[in-house]
């Protein structure tokens, strides 16, 4: 178990992940601030925007993890699926802070309040809300092979709850614009905006997996050092 | 067959126990009423929007009631005893839920009896109608389910009076807005447009049902 | 075929391992005592084989049958008397029965019922609510309760607790009984005096492994005290 820790090759797979995600993250930056010209309608705030809509998908993205690796730790109860879910969540609740305080700050300029009960904003909300009672249900519960078992009942019912929650919301009321990129005829977006976009996305994703490599990575040590513990105490 | 005599078995026996020590529906009940009254004085319930905001009232009262109702019901469970004699028993983990359910929706039914009697005396609103109670009934189930489902999980924490409410409230969201808005399009004698929100209520109850059929079990174990 | 076939049962909560592989086997017909301090891992083997808890690793087999799987068909053959009553307080000795002979969906519920209350001396007892019990006659409405599907297999932790010497008769009594219509009992207790009396074959825990195991002789009770003693 020791020299499992301590001779681990060093890790290309990281190292490249890591290298590739600050690359890429730089050249969006430089393309949202430098590159893509201000939008005519919304000016300057819009520039928002190349980070909200990727951020949104993969807080979205997260809970999908999150659902599959709870099923997966149900099915065959292995430390591993729980470890998957907890940096998941952890990464999850992360970006849904960010669609939320960027949707938020594009807001007040654009629909002339910072929040407004639109259906997308407020089931992100509630997916906010969501997250944030994983992580007290599992801190509130001392045993973690427990703890990991009722996270993982909470992430398959909430997972297929979203999109009830979604569908409710929407009929409840709804103002946000109607989606713009994934359009049958086509995206209505200038090249440059598309193509700040399109590097966007791709840098977010790659800086994701590298987190979730990087978080898995902690988790798997924390699980680690708890087992030396018990060796060497028992 | 077997499946429902032990459903009946748990249902008689906490009817029985209710019975004899009083602890859940009495308060329940007079909870959702002091719900109902404070209501009236935090928003007037007696002008002529008062369907709106009446129906919003009755199904606060009614969640919350219920919130109390089966955090207490688990934790008479564990306090009893009785619990893992439950466990023990060869009773399929799904029809114990079913079970635990039963006696939950019996309970919060008894309230919502009084609740919808009281609401009508107070309001002068006709809720006393087979549509209404449809989407109660529907409204309850929907609650209940994910209620049953958390308050034996939080049951086991600390802070589990804290615990419930945050696991239950967001992903009850759907349960709150439609029942909410297909009892006020009642009220408001918009029945046409009732349909949506009652198909909605039908679809969360059976696929939650059958999810917490199926995941009860790793819930309850120790 | 073995009465309870368990193999290397480690239990972990948190940063405490519980129990650190036990495989133990009972056959059909014997009573095998499990002593050991407090906190030994007596309760959670006994709650692991009880189907409560689910080992983090190892494997058991109860009477061929396989846990996690057939778990409901081992709760049938299974009687657990442990450290709760397994009672609703506020119900009388009567309706807890009945609530069990229901959820086991016994034939003759009211015959069955009267008779373990008998065997345990609790026929007049029958409809005292169970919160005005004493502990002792609650321990005996547990072990009643217990017998009350006529199990293959008896669980028992600590079933003494509180029993007073004519409820120690009585359950000593039934545990003989059991063994001798090729039952398996499997008990749990740190009184070796209550203990070598019943038991044919003695296991000792030791801080989750099993220290030691052997047959009932003369120097048994002496050896359990020297035992019990070393690790207060």
């Amino acid at each position: 178990m020791a020299s499992r820790i301590t001779q681990r090759p060093r890790d290309l797979w990281g190292r490249a992940l890591g290298s590739l995600s600050a690359v890429l993250v730089a050249l969006s930056v430089t393309m949202i601030f430098l590159y893509v010209p201000s939008d005519q309608v919304q000016g300057a705030v819009q520039r928002l925007f190349y980070i909200h809509l990727p951020a949104a998908w993969l807080a979205y993205f997260s809970f999908f993890l999150i659902f599959v690796s709870s099923i997966a730790y149900l099915a065959r109860r292995h430390p591993r699926w729980d470890r998957l879910a907890r940096s998941a969540a952890e990464l999850g609740f992360v970006f849904t802070t960010i669609v939320l305080l960027t949707g938020s700050i594009w807001g007040r300029p654009i629909w002339g309040t910072w929040w407004t009960w639109d259906a997308r904003l407020t089931t992100t909300l509630i997916l906010w809300f969501i997250y944030l009672a994983y992580f007290m249900l599992r801190a509130y519960v001392s045993d973690p092979e427990r703890a990991a078992r009722y996270a993982a009942v909470l992430g398959i019912v909430g997972f297929v709850d979203v999109p009830i929650i979604h569908m409710s919301v929407r009929w409840w009321r709804t103002l946000h614009p109607q989606p713009i990129v994934v359009r049958a005829e086509g995206p209505a977006m200038p090249e440059s905006m598309l193509l700040t976009l399109a590097v966007t996305m791709v840098a977010f994703m790659v800086l994701y997996l590298f987190l979730l490599v990087e978080k898995y990575r902690v988790e798997r040590m924390k699980d680690e050092l708890a087992e030396l513990r018990l060796q060497h105490s028992g | 067959m077997i499946a429902a005599r032990q459903i009946y078995a748990i249902v008689r026996k906490d009817l029985l126990l209710e019975l004899r020590a009083r602890e859940q529906v009495v308060g329940m009940g007079v909870f959702a009423l002091l719900t109902l009254v404070t209501f009236n004085f935090a928003f007037d319930l007696t002008g002529a929007d008062r369907a709106a905001s009446g129906s919003g009232a009755l199904w606060v009262a009614i969640m919350f009631a219920g919130l109390l109702g089966m955090g207490r019901a688990a934790a008479i469970e564990r306090q009893q005893g009785a619990w893992e004699g439950l466990l023990l028993s060869p009773a399929d983990r799904g029809t114990i839920f079913l079970g635990k359910l039963a006696s939950a929706l019996l309970f919060i039914g008894i309230v919502e009896a009084l609740a919808l009697a009281l609401f009508t005396a107070l309001f002068a609103l006709p809720v006393l109608r087979p549509m209404v109670l449809l989407v109660v009934g529907l409204g309850t189930v929907g609650f209940g389910t994910l209620g049953t489902l958390f308050s034996v999980m939080a049951a086991t924490t600390r802070a589990r009076e804290v615990l419930l409410p945050v696991l239950l409230f967001p992903l009850a969201l759907p349960v709150v807005i439609s029942s909410v808005r297909a009892t006020t399009l009642l009220l408001t004698e918009r029945q046409a447009e009732v349909g949506p929100w009652i198909s909605l209520l039908l679809g969360f109850d059976v696929l939650f049902l059958g999810i917490a059929y199926l995941v009860f079990g790793h819930a309850v174990e120790e | 075929m073995p009465a309870i076939e368990a193999v290397g049962l480690t239990k972990r909560y948190g940063n405490r391992l519980a129990l650190a592989g036990v495989s133990l086997r009972v056959e059909t017909g014997e009573c095998v005592g499990i002593f050991g301090a407090n906190g030994a891992g007596k309760s959670t083997l006994l709650r692991i084989l009880a189907t409560l808890v689910r080992p983090t690793t190892g494997h058991v087999r109860c009477c061929g049958l396989a846990l996690p799987g057939q778990a409901n068909e081992i709760r049938r053959l299974i009687g657990v008397v442990g450290h709760q009553t397994y009672l609703v307080d506020d119900l009388t000795a009567w309706e807890n029965l009945d609530f069990y002979a229901r959820l086991y969906g016994l034939r003759d519920a009211a015959g069955r019922i009267q008779d373990v209350l008998d065997r345990l001396g609790l026929g007049d007892r029958a409809g005292e609510r169970v919160r005005a019990l004493s502990r002792g006659l609650q321990q005996r409405l547990s072990i009643a309760r217990a017998i009350l599907h006529r199990p293959l297999v008896l669980l028992l932790d600590e079933p003494d607790t509180g029993l007073d010497r004519e409820g120690r008769d009585r359950l000593q009594a039934l545990i003989a009984d059991q063994v001798a219509r090729g039952g398996a009992v499997l008990l749990a207790t740190h009184s070796v005096e209550f203990g070598s009396q019943v038991v044919s074959r003695a296991l000792f825990l030791d801080r989750g492994r099993l220290a030691w195991e052997r047959p009932v002789g003369e120097e048994l009770a002496g050896e359990l005290e020297r035992q019990l003693r070393r690790r207060p």
